[in-house]
């Protein structure tokens, strides 16, 4: 178990190092010359020194990428290139509304996409399993900007059922106000998917001899659904969950975007369309290594549920 | 595959063999939801090339009608606002002359300054055109047909999702095939490049890489194509894996082909079909994401048009209550998107009978 685990954590870190590569080529290489940027009106030559000197631009590449590691390594990125106030600042300070946000999500949608999907393997082939199966294509084909677009405009401006858009200080201000409409939009969005996964899960589980055994024993189908099938299928279920939990850090991108939300995602927007580079940096670095952590922590809970995997 | 080629459900063996693209295509014409997918994904590639190489929506940016025209089926239903023309602006400001001032023009110090003003923006005044009340789907903000907006915007993002999806290809096909045939050290960097690229959520990848390079339709695809390419390099590596050691390719060994060309002559053939049902599930995926990243700022260049950028004018719209665009895009959208994912599924039956 631990030499599995030092193990992995060791693999880690040839990936690290070529995600790191990766941004450098993109952002200190491919990316041209910040200076321009950061200079704004005043451009005279001795400006563009003082900045290229102050980011340390004025080094040789290897240089500049020894200067990148080291702010890995140490957690400090130096000042937002926008702001000037420090990154690692900035990032805490963002991922509390996105977890707040994808925390419900996360709950609401699992809890009802596993009760919708039980339901429908459960009336397989019948007309409300091909009901779902149809409103879920068609559901998956519309974009996800026309969900949000139009929820907004229809449940919030139109019907004010909601406010447009906002975030307070107060997280209970925050979970009964702000943040029901992206989370009933978002569930629009992944509900469908999440239901046509959840339900092969099922149906797959409920192929297999155990649950004939179950029935032939005299169990009703609701026992052998909830407490045979049900726990089998949590399985992959689960699994399918820890894979979601990085992207709870990075917050939805689009939803914190329409609705105000000051997370993680709304940040990675800001500073895209600012050319704010270390900021994207620091977020790619910090979302792949939480990543990298929550996937070694899906297989050990995976192993844990399931005494029939074998960690190699 | 070869085994496919004695399949139980091509009946009495014919006396060419088929190959199994032959035989994928009988099988695809028997199912009558995948024909007519293929059907509706065929016109949306024809409105594709058509709007590449200039006859369908080329006169996109031409303003024909007055600002949101409504579409002429719904025409009675929608009330009309004021017009407000170029007449009507001159016709407020003479009304306006006189009574600006208080004074005659005799005792307006400023009067003869003023009217060589006007008679220098009546020389450069633009000419109004005639302007048509309604069109089939409407018009937008600038009195735009939205129809050939659409159109030309559905050929861009067609062409972004299937050129970037055969880039992405290739670069998957050609590193999983390395991966796959060589092994040892090629496969170790490969499958390190691999892990680089997909521990990088794709949101993210694909916002790093447009955050550094311009927009425009060619930037788009290039980033599509750095960024997707995972996925199929995963599955021709496995594929490879698995057909490097099989009779055929050691025969082709034995005859001395080399190692290109058992990889791409020998190999590929008999893999490719699942390459096809790749490139369609890649599409899709594309066609959606050019709609995000153009809608956020990031995708297609200003003086383009694409289904992303269209919908980045609705918000406003909708709030003044013009949504004929954003239906009109929604539905062109969806329409391809269902037909496309039924036309995947239908491939995979087809091509693919290990699986379902």
């Amino acid at each position: 178990m631990w030499s599995y685990i030092i193990r992995r954590v060791l693999q880690m870190i040839p990936t690290l190092f070529g995600v790191m590569l990766l941004l450098f080529i993109l952002f200190n290489w491919v990316g041209g010359d910040p200076a321009y940027i950061l200079a704004g009106k005043s451009l005279s030559d001795e400006t563009l020194a003082n900045i290229r000197a102050q980011l340390g631009l004025d080094q040789s590449l290897p240089a500049q990428f020894l200067i990148f590691v080291r702010q890995v390594l140490t957690f400090d990125f130096g000042t937002s290139w926008t702001t000037q106030q420090p990154v690692s600042g900035i990032i805490a300070s963002r991922i509390g509304p996105s977890l707040t946000l994808m925390t419900a999500w996360l709950v609401i949608s699992t809890v009802l996409a596993v009760s919708i999907a039980g339901l429908v393997a459960y009336f397989r082939a019948s007309l409300l399993d091909r009901t779902v199966t149809v409103i879920s294509t068609m559901a998956m084909s519309v974009s996800v900007l026309v969900y949000i677009i139009a929820g907004q405009y229809f449940m919030a401006y139109k019907l004010q059922w909601f406010p447009v858009m906002g975030w307070s200080d107060n997280l209970w201000v925050n979970l009964t106000t702000y943040v029901p409409l992206p989370l009933i939009l978002g569930m629009a969005v992944s509900l469908a998917p999440d239901v046509r996964f959840y339900r092969s899960c099922f149906v797959e589980e409920m192929n297999h001899d155990y649950v004939r055994t179950a029935r032939a024993k005299g169990l009703s189908e609701r026992a052998v659904m909830v407490r045979h099938v049900m726990r089998n299928a949590m399985i992959p279920i689960v699994t399918q969950l820890m894979m979601y939990l990085p992207f709870m850090i990075m917050g939805a991108l689009l939803l914190e975007r329409f609705f105000g939300i000051p997370g993680m995602g709304r940040e990675v927007l800001l500073s895209v369309e600012r050319s704010d580079f270390p900021m994207i940096k620091a977020i790619t670095i910090y979302i792949v290594i939480a990543i990298m952590v929550f996937n070694l922590l899906a297989d050990l809970v995976y192993r844990m549920i399931d005494p029939r995997v074998q960690l190699k | 595959m070869t085994q496919a080629i004695d399949h139980p459900s091509v009946g009495p063996l014919p006396e060419v063999s088929h190959g199994l693209w032959a035989l994928g295509w009988r099988r695809l014409r028997k199912d009558r939801v995948g024909m007519i997918s293929l059907a509706i994904v065929a016109v949306y590639v024809l409105i594709c090339i058509g709007g590449a190489l200039g006859f369908v929506g080329a006169t996109w940016r031409d303003e024909v009608a007055k600002p949101y025209a409504p579409p002429t089926l719904l025409q009675q239903f929608i009330p009309q606002g004021a017009e407000l023309t170029g007449e009507n602006i001159r016709a407020a400001n003479a009304d306006d002359d006189a009574g600006r001032t208080g004074l005659a023009p005799a005792n307006d110090p400023l009067a003869a300054l003023l009217a060589g003003i006007g008679n220098g923006a009546d020389q450069y005044r633009t000419q109004d055109v005639e302007r048509v009340q309604t069109l089939i789907l409407g018009a937008d903000q600038r009195g735009r047909d939205i129809l050939q907006k659409i159109l030309k915007g559905t050929s861009v993002s067609m062409f972004i999702g299937l050129f970037g999806a055969l880039c992405a290809i290739t670069i998957g096909t050609f590193l999983g095939a390395l991966a796959g045939y060589f092994g040892r050290w090629v496969d170790d960097l490969l499958m390190w490049f691999y892990s680089v690229f997909t521990s990088i959520p794709d949101m993210l990848l694909l916002l790093s890489f447009a955050a550094v390079l311009s927009r425009g339709i060619n930037t788009v695809i290039l980033v599509f194509a750095l960024t997707s390419w995972t996925g199929t390099f995963r599955l021709m590596r496995a594929e490879f894996m698995r057909h490097k050691t099989r009779e055929y390719v050691m025969a082709a060994d034995a005859i001395g082909a080399s190692h290109l060309r058992r990889m791409f002559v020998h190999i590929l053939p008999n893999v490719s079909h699942l390459l096809l049902v790749q490139f369609s599930l890649m599409t899709i995926g594309m066609i959606m994401s050019e709609a995000i990243l153009s809608f956020l700022g990031f995708g297609v260049g200003i003086t383009q048009t694409s289904w992303g950028s269209v919908l980045a004018e609705v918000p406003a719209e909708l709030l003044q209550g013009y949504w004929w665009q954003m239906a009109s895009v929604t539905l062109f959208m969806s329409v391809l998107v269902t037909a496309f994912s039924l036309l995947t599924d239908s491939l995979r039956d087809a091509l693919d009978p290990r699986v379902g």
